[in-house]
């Protein structure tokens, strides 16, 4: 029994049908994490990418340096980081929400870099053209670059929010009970894990392919030429 | 205790954690190829089996495939009367290759695509076998430009390897919680495993920019 739902070990197929309502639960953990993670990687990697372009290589070296870090190394380890070492500053957070802050700093040095290359991709005839009109420089980033940056932005994290959805079972070393650590508990438990872990990939599978035709979506018919900010 | 008591283990982990990348990354560059030209195939079944492979894993997350391979197997082995049950090396190498391979084909796919077709048709023109033309025209041309990407894989490889943990294998991940667990010290010793990967992940960087440089030169002169 897990979540309140009881097993059916009679057959396989009853098996399968039994913890299919116990998958779920696990899912809709997966899904909150992958939301409140991406959200978190938008924020800080857009503290990145400002702190990236700062006026002084004072605060850009650092930044990048803090960027390439965060890249290269694990995940997994990061986040037995952050659940072992904030206790010891003072602040303790619950499992879930450690893991999301996890999933948000490591795809905060992604996020950071498509927010610089989107912003980097608008032709410099389009910033030469605003000058020469006399716009002001907030006026020339909100109403000329930003509008064109967009188009190619959101695919690309678009693409990201896919990654951390495929990152969240790593959340399960320190018991989040999202999909994946629901269906080892119950192999664990029942001591067939063929087919739960089989019906996590295949629940996956299904995701994975419904969120990248969303994104191939939105990189058709997302305006190429610049979104109407009015 | 002090922190380079640490160094010991760890290092024995760190090795285990550089053999586990260097397998799976040269394993899966060879399933990138295999499936990344499989899927420019004109045979049916060998594309339709390529673009399966490529789909699911790089449609399901890396910890599912490796949990799949190392419990799960053994159970259809058990159902059919083959012995599937691997060593964690084994389960852990596989699934990163696997893994890493399935992103590897595609870029494969996308570089040779985008060998301009007048390369082929000269290719043709001169009469070259269609071997030849993929060994002396088409590869050459494109590995260079798969390179930068397969720099950046290699490094997610290395990150990955820390997963290889979760199974029981004694990697740099794996010694870090053992030690966490004997010191109570996660401060000194999740920094200093961060460490160690980044500098592996520099290292690692380095070796690939070097291949990068070495493969450069196939480049057609005058592009």
């Amino acid at each position: 029994m897990f979540f309140g739902i009881e097993w059916d070990t009679s057959s396989q197929w009853a098996f399968a049908v039994s913890i299919f309502p116990i998958l779920l639960h696990g899912l809709v953990v997966t899904l909150e994490a992958t939301v409140v993670g991406f959200f978190i990687a938008l924020l800080l990697g857009l503290v990145l990418a400002a702190l990236k372009s700062a006026p002084t290589r004072f605060v850009r070296w650092p930044a990048k340096v803090v960027t390439e870090f965060i890249r290269d190394t694990p995940l997994l380890i990061q986040l037995f980081f952050l659940f072992y070492v904030l206790p010891e500053f003072g602040l303790t957070l619950p499992a879930f929400l450690t893991g999301a802050l996890a999933l948000g700093v490591q795809y905060s040095a992604y996020t950071s870099e498509v927010y610089r290359g989107g912003l980097e991709a608008v032709a410099k005839g389009q910033r030469e053209a605003a000058r020469a009109l006399n716009l002001a420089p907030a006026r020339t980033f909100t109403h000329v670059i930003l509008p064109q940056a967009i188009p190619r932005i959101i695919p690309a994290l678009g693409n990201y929010l896919v990654s951390i959805m495929k990152d969240v079972p790593v959340l399960s070393v320190v018991t989040v009970l999202e999909m994946l650590g629901v269906a080892k508990i119950i192999g664990d438990r029942t001591g067939g894990y063929l087919i739960p872990i089989s019906m996590v990939g295949g629940l996956y599978l299904i995701m994975t392919i419904v969120a990248s035709l969303g994104v191939r979506y939105l990189d058709t018919h997302l305006p190429k030429r610049g979104l109407s900010l009015k | 205790m002090e922190w380079t008591s640490y160094l010991a283990p760890l290092s024995q982990g760190a090795w285990v954690t550089v053999q586990l990348t260097v397998y799976s990354t040269i394993l899966g560059g060879l399933f990138a190829f295999l499936f990344g030209l499989g899927k420019l195939s004109h045979n049916p079944l060998v594309k339709g089996f390529s673009v399966a492979y490529i789909e699911i894993f790089r449609g399901t997350s890396l910890l599912v495939q490796l949990f799949w391979i190392y419990f799960a197997l053994p159970l259809i082995g058990q159902a059919i009367g083959i012995d599937l049950r691997f060593p964690p090396v084994a389960a852990g190498v596989a699934a990163l290759a696997l893994n890493i391979g399935a992103y590897g084909a595609e870029v494969v796919r996308g570089a040779v695509q985008a060998v301009p077709k007048e390369q082929y048709e000269a290719a043709t023109a001169l009469n070259f076998t269609s071997r030849k033309r993929l060994w002396r025209i088409t590869l050459p041309q494109a590995i260079p430009e798969m390179m930068p990407t397969f720099g950046n894989l290699a490094v997610q490889n290395l990150k990955d390897t820390a997963l290889v943990s979760l199974i029981s294998l004694g990697d740099m991940a794996f010694r870090a919680e053992q030690i966490r667990n004997f010191t109570q010290d996660s401060v000194t010793v999740y920094t200093l495993v961060l460490f160690m990967y980044f500098g592996m992940a520099l290292v690692v960087t380095a070796i690939m920019k070097l291949l990068e440089r070495y493969v450069g030169r196939w480049r057609a002169a005058g592009r």
